[in-house]
């Protein structure tokens, strides 16, 4: 078996237009949610969410690009061009054969659905732009990426909710692993941020109308975010002979299924993954320092989730950092796992961990060290990133500091 | 504006190219339109005149509708202009 390290890392979502800046927002705890601004937003009840503002596609791409790409593309790029540009990787002859892409997306070209029934149902329109289907397909951002970086190898789109880029990393990671290729490209994207979109969602009665507050008493749902992250996962010694910089390691995954219910999360499931995450890594459970969170801010997550970390590391999670940056960039649904990814970077490469922002009340249901509002200095030499979507499909990924 | 001007406007527009640079002759492959910008085409003619265009591109060769060159696609447009009324 290989040992996968990460070499690139790029994003775009509503507290950073690249990495540094999202950083930096992590470290100031920086809150990127706000009013929402589309077409008939003043239809809906939920009119916050961590939309990208000032983000203007026509600087980034040309008129037939953007015929072709939807928004979530858009971000995908983005990224993409962030994280491999950063890895310092051309992509050529064998490298290029064998380097594929693997992303998360739960919803694909949701605002392109959303665009184009309103002109046939509202707008009475009885033709749509022939790209329709391209640009709305799960997996038009992996193709889109792959095309524009010559990647030739397996390449596809994962759709497990709020766990989709969980379990695309999962899958890059793998494939690395086995010595499949040596480079893979991964992570996730999602941008529902339409009327559509959100109108879907405030149907479940599971939104806040106010703020994201994971594990506060106080907390009254989720916010929905938007966003991408993409990085590049590189085989040890590969990275190594170029010489490349190496941000942190990638040692272990599970996934697991609750079998339970389509939308109540199930502390079962959630353990199963976390504790086969870490003996498929190999380590101690007390080598873990930090857990990013699932942490939607719903009182059903949260208080799962706990019960989870304190059924798996038993006395050991009271000295665990855990927290959800979520309460700053939103629930970024598909794409979350990867833009979440970035916080375990930020604790396991400069030692701090990112805060639970808008915390306010402690929850005796959630009695663990969330590290509230404020970020903290710590040596951490193992994280694990937690996704637990609906349908009660888990992926958790542990990293470790290089 | 005619129905002429307006076609090579929106197939000049499509191939990056200037009107003045188009003539009737002018067939879309010469002017390097592929297969999506084909059916791009054919949307923005429709749009444009408010027209079906019968174009399956499964089977272009087949159409009723001869999409080769301007002439043709302007010939095609005032049939199916006339048939509406």
């Amino acid at each position: 078996m290989k040992r996968v390290v990460i070499t690139g890392a790029g994003t775009i979502n509503s507290i950073g237009q690249d990495f540094l800046q999202t950083i930096n927002s992590l470290k100031e705890g920086r809150c990127g949610i706000s009013a929402l601004k589309f077409k008939d937003v003043e239809r809906l009840s939920i009119k916050i969410g961590g939309q990208i503002h000032h983000f203007q596609p026509e600087r980034h791409f040309n008129r037939q690009q953007l015929s072709l790409y939807d928004r979530y593309t858009q971000l995908t790029l983005i990224a993409a061009d962030e994280a491999i540009t950063q890895s310092g990787l051309t992509f050529n002859g064998e490298l290029a054969a064998s380097t594929g892409v693997v992303l998360g997306t739960a919803g694909g070209g949701v605002s392109t659905w959303d665009d184009n029934y309103r002109a046939v149902y509202e707008e009475g329109k009885n033709r749509v732009h022939p790209f329709v289907v391209p640009k709305l397909m799960n997996n038009a951002a992996a193709s889109h990426l792959s095309m524009k970086f010559n990647l030739k190898g397996p390449t596809f789109t994962v759709s497990s909710a709020c766990a989709s880029s969980n379990h695309a990393m999962a899958q890059a990671f793998q494939i690395v692993r086995s010595a499949q290729s040596p480079v893979m490209v991964t992570g996730g994207s999602e941008s529902m941020l339409c009327f559509g979109g959100i109108k879907a969602w405030e149907g479940l009665r599971v939104m806040s109308q106010d703020a994201c507050r994971p594990f506060s008493l106080n907390r009254n749902g989720m916010v929905q975010g938007e966003g991408a992250a993409i990085f590049v996962f590189e085989e040890l010694e590969h990275a190594k002979r170029r010489g490349a910089n190496v941000i942190c390691e990638v040692k272990g995954f599970a996934m697991s299924s609750d079998a339970a219910d389509i939308v109540n999360p199930s502390k079962h499931g959630a353990a199963r993954a976390i504790s086969y995450a870490l003996k498929d890594a190999q380590v101690n459970v007390e080598d873990v320092g930090y857990i990013n969170a699932h942490g939607t801010g719903t009182a059903a997550n949260d208080k799962t989730e706990c019960a989870a970390v304190a059924d798996v590391f038993g006395h050991h999670a009271d000295k665990i950092m855990i927290s959800s940056t979520k309460s700053m960039h939103g629930h970024i649904i598909g794409g979350t796992g990867a833009v979440e990814l970035i916080a375990c970077i930020l604790a396991l490469r400069d030692g701090i961990i990112a805060p639970t922002i808008g915390y306010v009340e402690h929850d005796p249901e959630c009695d663990l060290d969330v590290v509230p509002n404020e970020a903290r200095d710590a040596k951490v030499k193992l994280a694990i990133s937690n996704a637990f979507a609906f349908g009660g499909l888990n992926a958790v990924l542990v990293l470790k500091k290089v | 504006m005619d129905i002429r001007s307006k076609v090579i406007e929106i197939i000049a527009d499509q191939a990056i190219v200037e009107p003045s640079d188009l003539s009737d002759d002018s067939t879309l492959e010469s002017l390097g339109i592929d297969s999506l910008g084909l059916v791009e085409s054919i949307f923005a003619i429709e749009e444009a005149f408010d027209v079906q265009i019968p174009f399956n591109a499964n089977k272009p060769n087949e159409s009723p509708f001869d999409i080769s060159s301007v002439a043709t696609i302007v010939k095609g447009i005032e049939k199916l202009i006339q048939d509406q009324a």
